[in-house]
Formats: structure tokens, sequence, C-alpha cells
């Protein structure tokens, strides 16, 4: 899918800081993302990749700098908002709840409801079961607290969550990090049939060879900055580690504030 | 267990497997039961049974087991708001000094205010005392709750300042006097003879209460079967429905069969001019009506812990807080409503002690705090946050109070009773971690 085609982004982060404690954590970074396209951050732990991600999941509050969601200014001061915009989320720790059972995670925050104003758990069960089974289908285990699920399995939880919502972008931290190597390959296709469907996937991953081969760009970071943007075809693997280890732009890519000369 | 069930699909894997297990994990897996819970049941007809003996046959009286009811609803009603304030990993120490404080305002609204302005006894004293204990419980909850939630003080410095400063409150109002006698409509809210429903009120709560479990069990099994979940077994069902209707039912016999004592008749019979004679008179107790207050105030915290958004957010919280708040709940305002509703349900605890009492004083519900965070422990919440039953935490009080009450019947010394109370304590919850270490 040729990137360029799409005048106005999905997204658009203009400029995002912020600090904690006077250590900018994220300074000055713009990134922006198009329909049914991957783009991939990159960068040392500690660069800020969770950090502006987090702002834009609306974990976090930014000091500066604005977000666009399809061309027009977005609020986004909490979680809710970002659900709002479609702007769904699986987080590096996963963030579910472990005491409670796998409908209720991916229903938390938006149960569904009977119409005595109950929670109607049937449905829910029902439709966990249904998405579940696309994604895990061997997955039986809906009535147990995740806490007693494998990794795989929760992982699977926390991606059917993001996906259950009709998500228009999505957010990865690192998801496939506590899974083997069967399951790695089923994210792969998920990603490669989300973006089919035209959904923008942020994807953060340490793992260079998987971001070659899903993403169509990456955004590299380096101390809050960011180093350069480049479409995968235009660098090499090794190109890449230059600008995560050294901060240096190669030729291909288009340098931002944090590269350096 | 939890092995056996992993990748267990419905239909023939399932059934073959199932013939692998021994009888009872058959049993304990078609009926769905809480071994947990079950064990904590076990543990107090043991203590039952051991008073029993050891009091040469005073405990299992109906007349015990009833004084046993009346005794725990004011800690059970607190130990079910005490369980959602745990489980989302808070501590609320002022329960017992809130509970002497609207105690306190409560007597005083209907002893000294309400009689100069509508009369003494007048029919809506009772209403506006228990409303006012009601609304100020329900302020004190909202002031810890901001407090705790939005200024980030922790609940244990919060509610330990709420201790004193309520404590100290309660004896301020009155400068220590003891507020006394309560409107007579109020004090049905303390049990007693008077405060009783009735042997036919309480055998109609009783089938009520018994259809009421059938139609349950009838609408989860319809629910399931609309979503072709799978299914309990027939007998499973119809089982669970016995012993419920059961135990019900054999809970109104006892009360039914504690009869008014002979000078209650006596007065009775003059006050109504009847010409029968007081030995031919009898009059059973029926429920008390703090232990129905309890009940109802156990199954709609049960209610509202299950099935209500509220109820799974407090329960999400607990298990994962930095979840909870990713997933857009308003964690600082679910833990405010928490609060409230834990001084609502002091309000109504000091309501049933104070109607008990016939009498408000500023040291009522003095160590209520540690009694109520004792009952919810023992009734299997953790202390670590996300896991609790309100049913359990009622158990629990009903398990304390059996405790209290069985020393004094064998006449066991104060301090006695203190030492055992506490090591039993420390014991329950070493063995609930034991259970808990070896299910994982």
């Amino acid at each position: 899918m040729n990137t360029q085609v799409d005048t106005q982004p999905l997204v658009d982060m203009k400029n995002i800081s912020i600090s904690f404690g006077g250590i900018h954590a994220v300074d000055d970074a713009s990134v922006d993302l198009f329909p049914g396209e991957v783009v991939a951050l990159l960068g040392h732990n500690g660069a800020g990749k969770s950090t502006l991600i987090k702002i834009l999941s609306g974990a976090y509050q930014r000091d500066n700098g604005e977000i666009h969601v399809d061309g027009k200014l977005a609020t986004i001061d909490n979680p809710r908002d970002a659900k709002g915009y479609g702007i769904e989320t699986i987080y590096q720790t996963l963030a579910l709840a472990d005491n409670v059972d796998t409908a209720a995670n991916l229903y938390l925050g938006r149960e569904l409801m009977t119409s005595w104003g109950t929670l109607d758990d049937v449905a829910m069960e029902a439709s966990a079961r249904e998405v579940m089974g696309r994604l895990n289908p061997r997955f039986q285990r809906f009535k147990e607290p995740v806490k007693a699920l494998s990794g795989g399995q929760r992982q699977s939880v926390a991606i059917a969550r993001a996906i259950l919502f009709n998500a228009r972008i999505l957010i990865m931290d690192e998801p496939t990090a506590a899974l083997g190597p069967e399951e790695t390959a089923q994210v792969a296709e998920l990603i490669l049939q989300l973006k089919a469907d035209g959904i923008g996937i942020f994807l953060i991953s340490h793992d260079i060879h998987d971001v070659f081969s899903l993403a169509d760009r990456v955004a590299v970071m380096k101390n809050g900055q960011v180093v350069g943007h480049a479409k995968t075809s235009d660098v090499d693997e090794d190109e890449v580690l230059g600008m995560i280890i050294l901060g240096k732009c190669p030729p291909g890519a288009t340098p931002g504030p944090g590269a350096v000369n | 267990m939890s092995e056996s069930s992993e990748a267990q699909p419905s239909g023939a894997v399932g059934t073959a497997r199932q013939s692998e297990l021994s009888v009872v994990a058959r049993f304990f897996k078609a009926t769905e039961l809480d071994t947990r819970m079950l064990g904590m049941i076990g543990a107090l007809v043991l203590i039952w049974i051991l008073f029993d003996l050891f009091s040469g046959g005073l405990f299992l009286t109906p007349r015990n087991l009833w004084n046993l009811s009346v005794q725990t609803a004011s800690v059970a009603v607190m130990a079910t708001g005490m369980v959602l304030v745990i489980v989302t990993r808070n501590i609320d120490l002022s329960v017992g000094s809130i509970l002497g404080f609207v105690g306190m305002i409560m007597a005083v609204t209907q002893a000294e205010i309400l009689p100069g302005i509508i009369g003494f006894d007048h029919p809506a004293t009772w209403l506006i005392a228990l409303a006012v204990g009601i609304v100020l419980g329900a302020a004190i909850g909202a002031l810890h709750g901001y407090v705790i939630a939005y200024m980030g003080v922790p609940a244990f410095i919060v509610t330990l300042g709420g201790l004193l400063v309520w404590r100290g409150a309660a004896w301020w109002v009155t400068s220590g006097r003891t507020v006394a006698p309560m409107d007579s409509t109020f004090r049905l809210l303390g049990g007693g003879p008077a405060g009783s429903v009735g042997a036919t009120v309480s055998w109609v709560i009783g089938l009520i209460v018994c259809a009421a479990i059938i139609a349950m069990i009838v609408n989860s099994r319809r629910q399931r079967k609309r979503f072709s979940f799978p299914l309990r077994p027939i007998w499973a069902e119809t089982f669970l429905a016995a012993i419920g209707c059961i135990l019900v039912l054999g809970a109104v016999l006892i009360a039914n069969t504690y009869y008014w004592p002979i000078g209650i008749v006596r007065k009775y019979i003059q006050a109504n001019n009847l010409t029968i004679s007081e030995t031919d008179l009898i009059v059973a107790h029926g429920i008390a009506i703090p232990v129905l207050v309890a009940i109802i105030v156990g199954v709609v915290m049960t209610f509202v812990a299950t099935r209500t958004r509220f109820g799974r957010y407090v329960f999400a919280m607990g298990g994962n807080p930095e979840a909870a708040d990713l997933a857009g709940i308003k964690t600082r305002w679910v833990t405010m409503k928490i609060f409230m509703i834990m001084g609502v349900l002091c309000a109504i605890a000091a309501a049933i002690s104070t109607a008990r009492l016939n009498a408000a004083t500023n040291a009522q519900g003095t160590l209520d705090e540690l009694l109520t965070i004792a009952a919810a422990v023992i009734g299997g919440t953790s202390l670590a946050g996300g896991v609790g039953t309100i049913a359990g935490a009622m158990i629990g009080a009903l398990v304390m109070q059996s405790l209290q009450s069985g020393m004094v019947l064998m006449g066991l010394d104060t301090p006695l009773q203190n030492i055992v109370v506490g090591i039993v304590l420390v014991i329950a919850v070493w063995l609930d971690s034991l259970y808990r270490k070896s299910r994982q």
C-alpha cells in the first residue's frame, strides 16, 4: 500500500513534549500515521517511545503540542477520550485486571448492560467466546480469572480487548514480547489483516526483523527526541540500528530534531 | 483442579476426562460450589458443636442462636461495606467511631430535638432520625473518600484520623452524657420480642426466599442455554436448590421455636386485656428485625458487588488499579462512592445497636472497626485486594460473634476471650493463605 496517496493522516502528533520532574521524557516529537499503515516506533529503553504513545492513549497528559485525528484537533485528556476517537492500546504490561475473568476484562469500562441496568455477563461471555475463538481457537478458560492464564493467553486477551470495539487506530506496545514463535506468527498475521481493514497501527518493538517484515515506516527516538522517519523500503536494518544507537540519520530518512550531524 | 480444566472443551473430551475425576471432585465440578466458602461454613459448624459440648448444651438452642443472629447484625452490616473497601486495597479504621457518632446524633435527634418540635413518640420520629443518620453517615464517608481519592492521603491515615475525630465528636455532642430512651418505633430495629416479625411472617419470608433461590437457578440456566454455554447437570441444580431451601427454612424454624419469655407474655396479656392463661399463650419470636435488615443489606450489597458496573469496577481496581485507570474507569470517584456506602452502612449499624441498647453512649462501637475488618478477612477478603465476597464477610461476622458468645456461655474470663479471638483471627488468615497457595 502506498501511504503517500492518502493526503490526510489518521493521526498527526505535532511537537509533543512532556517532562517528569525536569527530565524531558519526550521533547518536541512529531509522528503521523495514515489509514492502513503500520508505523514502527524504535529506540532504546527510555528513549520515550512508550511515553509518547501513552500521551496518545490518554494515560499521560502532554505539556505541549497538538494531536490531530482525521485532520481535526483532538482533545485527549484521559483514556476515555482516546477510546472515543477509536484509539485502542495494547500495553506492554497488558493492563489486565488479574482477578476477573476474560469477558470482564474485554469489556472493562464498556460493560454490556441488560435492560434492567445490570451487567449482562452472559452476553459478554458470548461475545468473548466469539472474539477469542478467532484469535486463539483453543482457548476455553472463560470462567477463570486471567491471572490463571498463560502469558500467551493473557496477551491474546489484551489483543482481543483492543480489536473488540472496532478500533481505527491501534497502539501495540511490544505485542509479542510474551509470545512463543507460533503465537508471534499469529499476531503478525493479525496485524496484516487489521492493516487490510484500513486500521492504522503504531507498533513498538525491539525486534528489528519484526519491524521490517510488518512496518511500512519507522520512526526512531533517542533521548526523548525523534531522530528521523523513513519508509522501510528506503533504509536497511544497519542504517536503522545506526539511527537507534548513534542518532545518525541515513540518506533515505527524513531527519528530525534529534538527529546528529 | 486448575490443571485438569486447562483446554478442556465441553462435549466428548470433557466427559472422557470427567470419568477420571474422583466422585468428590466431580461433585464439586458439577455444582460449582465455592470450596473456600464451604470450608468456612464447616469451621462455623465445628465451632458451634464444640461450644455446645463445652457449655453443656447451652449453645445450640433456639434462644442462643436467635440472640447470636441479633448480636451479629450490626457488625455484619458494616462488614459488607468493608469488603468493598478492602477489595480496593484500602482500609477503614473509623467505622466504630462513625457508628458511635452517628448513633449519638440519631439519639439526640429523636430524644432531645424532635420531641420539642413534633412531640414525643410521633410516628415519623424514627424515620426522621434514621434519615438524619444515613445522610450524616454518607457525608462522613464522602469526606473520608474525598480526602483519600482526590487528595491522595492513604486510607489508613485518613480513617485513623477519623477514628479519633468521630469518637471525640460523639463525646463532645452531649459532653459525654448517655442519651436515652429511644423512640418506641425506632427500638424495633434493635430486635427483642416486639422487634421480631412473628411466626407467620417469618414463614412467608422463608418461602419467598426459597422461591427466589429457585427462580435464580432457573433463570441462570435459561440464560446459559440461550447462548448454548455448558450447563450444570440437572441433579446438581436440584441439589443446590434443595440445600438452599432447607437452610432457609431451617433458620426460620429455629427462629420460630424461640418463644417469648413468660414475663413478656404476662405483660402482653395485661396490655391487651386478654383472659387467656399465661402458660397457654405461646408466641414465637420469628426472625428479628435487625437480622432482616442485615440480610436485606447483604442481598443488596451482593447485587451491587456482582451485578452492577460499580461492583465490577471495584473488583477490577482491586486486581490492577493501573489497568482500571487505563480502561477509562473513574477510579477516584469509585473510591469516593465506596467510602460513602461504608458511611451509610455505619449509620444502619448505628441504628441497630442504638435501638438494641435503647440508648446512645459515647463508647458505642469501640473496637467495632477491628471486628468488622476481622469479619471481612476471615470471610475471605484478601488484604492484597481484588478478592472477597459479601456473603463470606457476613459469615465471618457470625464466626467472630459465635466465638465471643460461646466463650461467654462457657464462662471464660474476658481477657482470655480476647486472647482466643486474636489467636483465631491469625490462624484463620494463615489457613486461608495456605489454601490459596495450594490452589495456584
